[in-house]
């Protein structure tokens, strides 16, 4: 685990003899007034503004500060006794859970097939190629990353609609009269898939695009000897695409892990309260009410703290499921 | 359809004439799956406009003709609405406060971050592998953690509830992504060049402002453009340091707006809003299109 006291060892622009490029004779006032500017005061502000903010939230949430009080209480470990028997906290952490593992292995499945589609996926005869129109596509699957997602969670939300809204417009068009004012965002059943399906569409272009250009950067060589080893389309995408291209797929993994852990945004605009029965609560959500509106500000920062554990546990689990499993898949060339 | 038996033998003439046969006999299999494959990226392209197109619609339509039907045409084009949207909703002024925190922060973070990044790629120092793990903490950490004592901090220097907080927030949580993307550019420019520079008598400051600078515009473009649009789509941060509704940003504005009034919402202003919102990123967008997809991955290389 990462610990954030790193920047403590701040760099000091005039003691490098041990640099390599950097001798002795380099530091003029040239070269020091350029250190200084250029590394001092950019990680001073960096330090202020990001990495004490971190170290503090950690020593408050041993406390029971209130935010509003001039005077804290060190009580140790109690605010996160207090975490693990609030069932509320609990199932905010559970539906947190449940949307980093789903939503990473939808969203980038989709996009690597959408990728795998629009690069390789053309005939199987002649140059390798993608479909027609393949950029087409591309442009248009990109379009909902560029819509501020608290945007995306709106148009949504008017979509979602039970009366107004154009998805239960369709349905019924098509004779579905059990969908005449049904509540996609207000059942149990359909909250949280109707949320997931929201975040994975903002974000399936993104992914696509990213996985394009890493499925570029192969020599078509590659594809050409696997055509002639006689590797079908869907064995060339799991032996040469996916292995050729594992780096981006593990930073993806890891980013869109971290984005489905937070999903703050996505969940204000749709489920502002926590969804029907706290059925799509989400760590974020809890944690900015029990801070901003609750007034909780040490029992908040614990529960910012065990959201950056979750998160850290996750980036392992990847890295380890990588690790693992990365021998056995290489290409062997 | 296909062997698995990946044949690593050499390409003997019988293999090519296998080859050859499996390709003429393979065209009816190409068109299947050709047409499987456009049928499914035609659809997810529908999925994706089909929304944005309804609410472009919706967006000239009043409240009466917005309950009536989801699919009816407005009665009459007017951009009442998007009027409406503009002052009574007040989203002029979130728009003008969005532009000056966004460039503000723009500029702030692109300056710092390709000052360290240079400093970062070019010289090594005591500390420096210190500073980049540092970065890296600041890029994985959830930015809810430092939600609650970023507050403080803010308002510990009078930054609270101003824009030029705003910026500076924006900026410094901007920054360790940007040092990590131009970090790994300017790595890749050759050392020689700067040398070349320093030779011929150019200062640290000169080297840097007038050729590492330049040389490095392909990868500032791409990092300014990403940061833009994450600028422009922040928030988190506004909604927990900017309570002063007079200094709202957009984002944060549009939700004001689709909870104040419950039930007695404008829905046909809030189409428009959104349509406002959505309409200049979506121009960068456009117009860098080709620049983005170049590069997007080699900020994600490592």
């Amino acid at each position: 685990m990462t610990s954030v006291d790193a920047p403590t060892g701040q760099p000091g622009g005039g003691k490098s003899t041990a640099a390599r490029r950097f001798r002795r004779r380099d530091l003029n006032v040239d070269t020091i007034s350029f250190l200084a500017v250029f590394l001092v005061v950019p990680v001073v502000v960096y330090i202020i503004f990001v990495v004490s903010p971190f170290i503090q939230a950690m020593y408050f949430s041993l406390t029971d500060w209130s935010g509003f009080t001039a005077t804290m209480n060190f009580i140790g470990v109690d605010n996160y006794v207090k975490l693990f028997q609030d069932d509320t906290f609990m199932k905010a952490v559970s539906n947190s859970v449940t949307l980093a593992v789903v939503l990473p292995i939808v969203t980038l499945g989709i996009a690597l097939v959408f990728a795998t589609l629009v690069t390789v996926g053309g005939p199987s005869h002649g140059a390798i190629r993608g479909l027609r129109n393949s950029s087409l596509y591309r442009v248009i699957s990109f379009f909902p990353y560029v819509i501020p997602a608290i945007v995306i969670g709106l148009i949504w939300q008017q979509v979602y609609d039970p009366n107004t809204g154009i998805l239960n417009g369709l349905l019924r068009a098509v004779g579905l009269e059990q969908f005449k004012a049904f509540a996609w965002l207000g059942e149990i059943k359909t909250a949280m898939p109707a949320v997931m399906f929201v975040i994975v569409w903002g974000l399936i272009g993104f992914y696509m695009v990213l996985f394009i250009a890493a499925i570029k950067g192969v020599p078509a060589e590659i594809y050409e000897a696997a055509r002639i080893d006689g590797a079908g389309r869907f064995r060339t995408a799991i032996s040469v695409t996916i292995p050729i291209i594992r780096d981006t797929i593990q930073t993806s993994y890891i980013y869109m892990g971290i984005l489905a852990l937070d999903a703050f945004v996505y969940m204000a605009a749709l489920e502002s309260g926590g969804g029907p029965a706290n059925s799509t609560l989400v760590i974020s959500q809890q944690l900015f009410t029990t801070a901003f509106t609750k007034g909780q500000f040490g029992y908040a920062s614990a529960m910012g703290v065990v959201l950056a554990i979750v998160t850290m546990l996750f980036a392992l689990i990847v890295f380890t499921v990588n690790r693992l499993t990365g021998g056995k898949n290489e290409v062997s060339e | 359809m296909t062997s698995t038996t990946s044949g690593t033998s050499t390409l003997d003439p019988g293999q090519k004439t296998r080859t050859n046969g499996r390709k003429s006999t393979n065209t009816t299999g190409d068109k299947v799956v050709g047409g499987i494959s456009h049928s499914v990226l035609t659809i997810w392209s529908i999925i994706v406009v089909l929304p944005l197109l309804w609410t472009i619609l919706s967006s000239f339509k009043n409240n009466t003709e917005i309950f009536a039907s989801p699919f009816s045409l407005p009665s009459r084009w007017s951009f009442d609405n998007y009027a409406n949207a503009w002052t009574t909703a007040g989203i002029g002024s979130y728009f003008f406060n969005t532009i000056i925190v966004v460039f503000g922060a723009l500029i702030l973070t692109m300056t710092f971050g390709s000052m360290t990044a240079y400093v970062l790629a070019r010289f090594q120092f005591p500390g420096s592998r210190a500073l980049y793990y540092a970065m890296l903490a600041g890029l994985t950490f959830p930015v809810f953690l430092a939600i609650v004592p970023l507050f403080f901090v803010l308002q510990g220097f009078g930054l609270l509830n101003t824009l030029f907080g705003l910026i500076i927030t924006y900026a410094a949580f901007a920054y360790p992504f940007t040092v990590f993307f131009l970090f790994a550019f300017f790595k890749s420019l050759s050392n020689s060049i700067s040398e070349a520079a320093a030779i011929d008598g150019a200062g640290e400051w000169r080297t840097f402002f007038q050729v590492m600078l330049p040389m490095a515009k392909p990868g500032l473009a791409t990092v300014a453009i990403l940061n833009f649009v994450g600028l422009w789509n922040q928030f988190l941060l506004p909604v927990a340091l900017n309570t002063d509704p007079d200094k709202y940003v957009l984002t944060q504005g549009m939700a004001r707006f689709a909870s104040q009034a419950g039930y007695s919402v404008d829905f046909g202003a809030l189409f428009a809003a959104v349509v406002i919102t959505v309409i200049p990123v979506f121009v960068v967008y456009l117009v860098f299109q080709r620049q983005l997809q170049g590069s997007v991955s080699q900020g994600t290389n490592k």
